[in-house]
């Protein structure tokens, strides 16, 4: 046992401290994993699910609601009036000036024509998701002709941008696309 | 608190089971022989109070979870099913849902009475820190466990507090998801929250006994904030005397539960929570339970989504660091003048906080929870470490014993029961 008291050279049993030590560390890191990733969402939940929805039966100025993915999402056929007033925003006096459109590129502007179906603009279509705290806003109401959430007072004009209160961002817009002009499918 | 560890064991089967595990004599040393101070108040009661709630918690908890089915589908129905079919199945679920609030009222009342007196001062500061650290584990566990009935509450309270995280820069939506275990709440999230809840109150216990061990080690605070310094007058066997008066309480604490079990079982709860969930439609008006309204409160009166997550988060950080926010070298409020009306409009501003989370996000509601949140923080951060510098305090007594008896006081009985605490019952 020589080796053990106030030896200058490393022992035997330093090495072995330190080859232990390492396996320990890199094997917890490895076993921690494994439990950490199992609360991500499983392959069922991420099989990219897509709705297609069927717009002939929306009049003008009705927004209905299907499900994509477990979220709401808003179809509105806007009236004139709803795209004038939305228009009539500038930019620069929006909150989040990122349109938030997965169809567009990540830094596109907010403007009306970023917000609407491209070359339809009476199509407003957006997650329904509240981008505060999740809630699912109510929809023509606030004081934007938009969409008020009723959790804690976000409201959102008729382009689904956010105008007062607490949200940071406007309303997301889903990927979708028109596969004619009365049916469309997000996702 | 060591030297009155006064077991003896009598006959030869309990010294052979003494020498090989000392248990009865750690019974006997906590329960039995552990010296308390003599003026302890029905304040003091509260925390065999909260005992009692865990230990009431836990076995309703288990006997439900065995008709409950933590399945998106199905858990809404087999709720129901407890309260209709299963033999006292209404009776077992309202215990357990009103049991909540219950702890809530007793730990509130028992975090009051640790600001009024001081309690959280040297060398109880670790024992304050796990009492928060407690808190912290009963909501997270409350919180949960309102999610499992999976009515619109259940469900849109959940979306609102898991949607806090968001709030992260960066990662917050990735945080979210690994939450859910999907991309909104959804079955995985019920299945989760299920085993969490199931698991919390166990950890709750862990900490209780650190709690109580580290209260047995320092002993307890006293309604005069003074230390105990002679053990024979200051003090008084914890039985009967803490025994029978902590006994009392709990048995009016238990009537007073058993009154909303019976007559009014869903007064603190929503009636949207009889309603099943539903992801298209959020309630046009959705609060949490009520022991969560003035943290509730403070989160909305931030206008940013990241501030609000964190004034609210703040808000109960802030109790972590009171031992070394306060000051001052006296604990008792009761020697305290400026502080004990600071402590009073503090408890209003809670209430009123508390008030205010159950309002709609409108106005005058949203600029009073401002004025209330404002102060709740200068409270902590200003109020409480200058009072400590400015405040002129009233004389001490001498000792506990003094306060109670006066001054010549300290002799003689009923002290003399500490000397042979097993003959008196």
């Amino acid at each position: 046992m020589a080796a053990t008291h106030d030896a200058a050279e490393p022992t035997r049993r330093d090495f072995l401290y330190l080859a232990t030590g390492a396996a320990a560390a890199v094997g917890a890191g490895f076993t921690v994993w494994p439990f950490v990733a199992q609360m991500n969402p499983d392959a069922s939940a991420l099989a990219l699910a897509t709705s297609e929805v069927d717009i002939s039966q929306i009049a003008e100025g009705q927004i209905i609601t299907v499900k994509w993915r477990g979220k709401p999402v808003f179809v509105w056929n806007r009236t004139a009036k709803d795209i004038e007033e939305a228009k009539a925003v500038k930019v620069s006096q929006l909150p989040d000036r990122n349109a938030r459109n997965e169809n567009l590129a990540p830094d596109a502007e907010a403007t009306d024509e970023n917000r609407a179906a491209k070359g339809k603009e009476n199509w407003l279509i957006v997650t329904g998701i509240c981008t505060h705290l999740g809630c699912v806003p109510t929809s023509k109401s606030g004081e934007f002709d938009g969409w008020l959430c009723p959790c804690h007072g976000s409201h959102y004009d008729s382009a689904g941008r956010i105008r007062k209160g607490p949200a940071p961002e406007n309303l997301h817009i889903p990927p979708y696309a028109f596969d004619s002009d009365t049916k469309i499918t997000i996702g | 608190m060591q030297g009155h560890s006064t077991y003896q064991p009598k006959s030869g089967l309990a010294k052979w089971f003494e020498s090989r595990l000392p248990i009865v004599g750690l019974v006997h040393s906590s329960a039995i022989a552990y010296p308390v101070p003599r003026n302890l108040n029905y304040f003091w009661t509260f925390g065999g109070i909260l005992m009692f709630m865990l230990v009431a918690q836990i076995l309703t908890g288990v006997v439900l979870a065995m008709h409950y089915t933590p399945e998106a589908t199905k858990a809404f129905a087999s709720v129901e099913k407890i309260m209709r079919d299963v033999n006292y199945g209404w009776l077992l679920r309202y215990l357990h849902a009103n049991g909540a609030s219950m702890f809530f009222i007793a730990v509130y009342i028992h975090m009051f009475r640790g600001m009024y007196y001081g309690s959280y001062k040297a060398p109880r500061e670790i024992l304050w820190i796990l009492g928060v650290l407690i808190f912290l584990l009963m909501m997270a566990t409350a919180f949960m466990g309102y999610v499992l009935p999976w009515g619109q509450m259940s469900f849109w309270g959940a979306t609102v507090i898991t949607n806090l995280f968001s709030a992260i820069p960066g990662v917050g939506q990735a945080v979210v998801t690994w939450l859910w275990g999907g991309f909104s709440v959804d079955n995985p999230t019920l299945n989760r929250f299920f085993a969490l809840h199931y698991l919390l109150p166990f950890m709750i216990a862990g900490v209780v006994a650190l709690h109580i061990w580290a209260l047995h080690h320092v002993g307890q605070n006293n309604p005069t904030g003074v230390e105990v310094k002679d053990f024979r007058k200051d003090t008084l066997p914890f039985t009967p005397y803490a025994t029978i008066k902590d006994g009392f309480a709990m048995i009016c604490f238990i009537a007073f539960f058993a009154w909303f079990v019976f007559y009014i079982p869903n007064y603190l709860g929503h009636a949207d929570n009889y309603i099943e969930a539903n992801p298209l439609v959020t309630p046009s008006h959705i609060v949490p339970e009520w022991y969560f309204l003035p943290f509730y409160a403070i989160l909305r009166a931030i206008p940013s989504k990241l501030g609000g997550v964190l004034m609210m988060f703040g808000a109960i950080a802030v109790l972590f660091i009171l031992p070394w926010l306060d000051t001052s070298k006296v604990r008792s409020a009761k020697y305290r003048p400026m502080f004990k009306i600071f402590f009073w409009i503090f408890v209003a501003d809670a209430v009123i906080l508390g008030w205010l989370g159950s309002k709609p996000a409108e106005e005058p509601y949203i600029t009073y929870a401002r004025i209330a949140t404002a102060w709740y923080f200068i409270h902590f951060l200003i109020v409480i470490p200058v009072l400590g510098r400015i405040e002129k305090t009233k004389p001490l007594p001498a000792s506990i014993a003094e306060s109670v008896l006066g001054p010549s006081g300290g002799h003689g009985f009923p002290g003399g029961a500490a000397a042979s605490p097993e003959t008196k019952g």
